[in-house]
């Protein structure tokens, strides 16, 4: 069965080929036209799950939400064969790394194909039971996903004895009700089994003992949006995607947004060039400025400059230039824009969102944006930038529970590192106003200049 | 700057007797079908009251947790934890407003300024009028739309300063 599309003859965009927004999603009709559901019916009909697992983990795709971890090694670890019980899986849609739009797309627009992704991800690890983890804010994924539940369930995809066979599998859209930290996996199962969202211990992993304890897998949407077409397709299509420009295979939705002509995210080969998502998908940098930073795929991937800009967008690259792709979706800072106020920003960010589940991360993250907040008007003194470094170290990685704090250093570290001036330029002692000096630093709403001027005199000086 | 009133628990409007409503309950139950666990329905419950009443009075927990057979104590835990909960009462419309990194860098602190200036509140103050109530949230997951805000189920964007005026009238 092709799966090619008026819009993609080639097929080389799977994932968004049957995505036109403005006409809206598919519903099963309309997706069964183009080919919807052969992947699950080859799956159960054709295929054993163990077959399927082998695909995909000859196809080496890799988790698409941040992490990269090769997601039929992921498999491979669930415990298979009649004995092994109750199984879960689980869709991680709580996308909520700040920067980050692409799952929003595929469930908003395609949402049969993640429901189809789900049944035949879940007949490779014979699971039971799914559940979409979806963040309570999109309530327009959430109406069409039921939707698209509903109608495949009448069509005998979803429910008792698919397409029948002896494997049943029941889907549950979960809506979340706000918190970041609801995207870290174990944080996740928490959440969804009605907990407070602190993360769990590693080991035992989710493959073992997850949700309630069972044997779960949890994957990205975008990851899993991948599995029907490699079911169908195979492993050696799959890593042609890629076209040569990197050694994993399949495409990726990157996007781009901050200071860009024509912020976007658009499905290209993995291994796709930086410089192409800025210059030529989102049309350069917004006024005719100049690039001054960027952040490979969310809040917490370091900064990288404009240097790095024509390194493939794949994992291993990213990782080799000290950053990460993350999420793919790159966001840029301008030339005129603070890079103290962005990071400050981004602290601001986790702080709030860290769960106060261990110690470093519940009062470091606090302790870096009073320092950066300091330094952003020019109160700073010189050991706050000394201790904001080492912040990066206590909070780094195997400091603390989970890898939220670690995640929040990223984009500090890195700004240390290639803005250092900038933080110098916050540092009182290089604003001490001489007698009748105007104030050089803006009035923040603390009173009239001079008297603002000399209260940070008698701060410099204490 | 304006002062932040402090909130006094006497201001509070008391929910006595409380009982779930008949809406309320069908919600929880319809929730509670779909795990085999009946304390993974608590965000579901909390949800389903939250959309019937604004909030999740103190009065609802007790309610709420004999619904789902889980202690009182265990619910508050998790009602306290999740943001878009809300234990005090909000206006009849939800403003929140992204503050996350690509927001920040096209134009969230003009949007901020520009809502504080028309409602007269800061974050987690509702409207005299009781017609809105301002929150920050993190990233939309539209940032192709910077800067977004949602108000309650709407997403909007790029939202300029201008724009504000007209989109709040939207909402009476």
């Amino acid at each position: 069965m092709s799966l090619r599309s008026a819009k993609d003859p080639s097929y080389q965009k799977p994932l968004t080929r049957l995505i036109d927004v403005a006409a809206g999603p598919l519903g099963l009709p309309g997706y069964e036209a183009e080919g919807g559901y052969q992947a699950l019916k080859t799956a159960v009909k054709e295929l054993q799950p163990q077959d399927i697992q082998a695909r995909v983990k000859d196809a080496n795709l890799r988790g698409r939400g941040g992490a990269g971890f090769p997601t039929g090694i992921k498999w491979s670890l669930i415990p298979m064969g009649p004995d092994a019980g109750a199984k879960y899986l689980v869709c991680n849609a709580d996308e909520m790394e700040p920067g980050t739009f692409k799952d929003r797309l595929l469930m908003e627009q395609a949402p049969h194909q993640l429901v189809e992704a789900m049944a035949t991800a879940a007949y490779a690890i014979q699971a039971q039971t799914g559940y979409i983890f979806l963040r309570g804010e999109y309530v327009v994924a959430a109406e069409r996903l039921n939707r698209a539940i509903d109608e495949a369930k009448a069509a005998g995809y979803l429910g008792k004895n698919i397409l029948g066979g002896a494997w049943s599998f029941e889907l549950y859209v979960h809506t979340g009700a706000g918190r970041y930290i609801c995207g870290e996996e174990t944080a996740l199962i928490n959440s969804l089994e009605g907990r407070r969202a602190n993360p769990r211990a590693k080991p035992p992993f989710p493959q073992i003992a997850g949700l309630w304890g069972r044997p779960t897998i949890v994957n990205n949407v975008e990851t899993l949006s991948n599995i029907p077409h490699i079911v169908l397709n195979g492993a050696d299509w799959f890593k042609g995607l890629s076209q040569g420009k990197s050694k994993d295979g399949g495409t990726k939705l990157y996007g781009c947004s901050g200071r860009a002509n024509k912020p976007g995210v658009w499905e290209l080969p993995i291994g796709t060039s930086a410089r192409e998502l800025l210059e030529v998908h989102a049309g350069g940098m917004k006024g005719g400025k100049k690039l001054k930073a960027w952040l490979p795929g969310g809040a917490s991937t370091d900064f990288l400059l404009p240097e790095h800009l024509d390194l493939a967008m794949d994992f291993d690259t990213i990782a080799k230039a000290g950053s990460r792709m993350g999420t793919g979706l790159i966001t840029v800072v301008a030339e005129d824009q603070s890079m103290v106020s962005a990071v400050r920003n981004l602290e601001e960010f986790f702080a709030r969102e860290s769960c106060g589940w261990c110690t470093p991360c519940r009062d470091g993250l606090p302790w870096s944006v009073k320092l950066l907040r300091a330094i952003e008007r020019g109160e700073g003194v010189p050991e706050d930038i000394d201790q904001l470094a080492k912040l990066t170290r206590w909070l780094g990685p195997g400091k603390t529970f989970c890898a939220h704090a670690p995640g929040a250093m990223e984009p500090l570290q890195s700004a240390l590192k290639y803005f250092r001036a900038e933080f110098e330029a916050g540092l009182a002692v290089n604003h001490i106003p001489k007698e009748g000096d105007a104030c050089i630093l803006p009035d923040h709403g603390e009173g009239p200049k001079a008297a603002y001027a000399k209260e940070r005199m008698k701060w410099v000086n204490a | 700057m304006s002062e932040t009133p402090v909130l006094k628990l006497a201001d509070l409007p008391k929910a006595q007797g409380f009982a779930l409503s008949e809406a309320e309950r069908h919600e929880i139950e319809h929730a509670l079908g779909h795990y085999p666990d009946g304390r993974a329905a608590s965000i579901d419950a909390l949800k389903a009251v939250q959309k019937h009443r604004g909030w999740v009075p103190d009065e609802a927990i007790p309610e709420i947790a004999k619904a789902i057979g889980i202690s009182a104590a265990d619910l508050e835990g998790v009602a306290t934890f999740y943001s878009l909960i809300f234990r005090k009462p909000v206006g009849r419309h939800v403003i929140k407003v992204c503050d996350s990194i690509s927001c920040h860098l096209t134009g969230y602190d003009e949007l901020k300024d520009e809502l504080v200036k028309q409602l007269g509140v800061q974050y987690g103050q509702t409207t005299p009028d009781n017609r809105y109530t301002l929150l920050p949230i993190c990233c939309l997951g539209a940032c192709d739309r910077g800067a977004t805000m949602m108000i309650d189920d709407d997403l909007h964007g790029p939202v300029e300063p201008a724009d504000v005026k007209a989109i709040l009238e939207k909402y009476a």
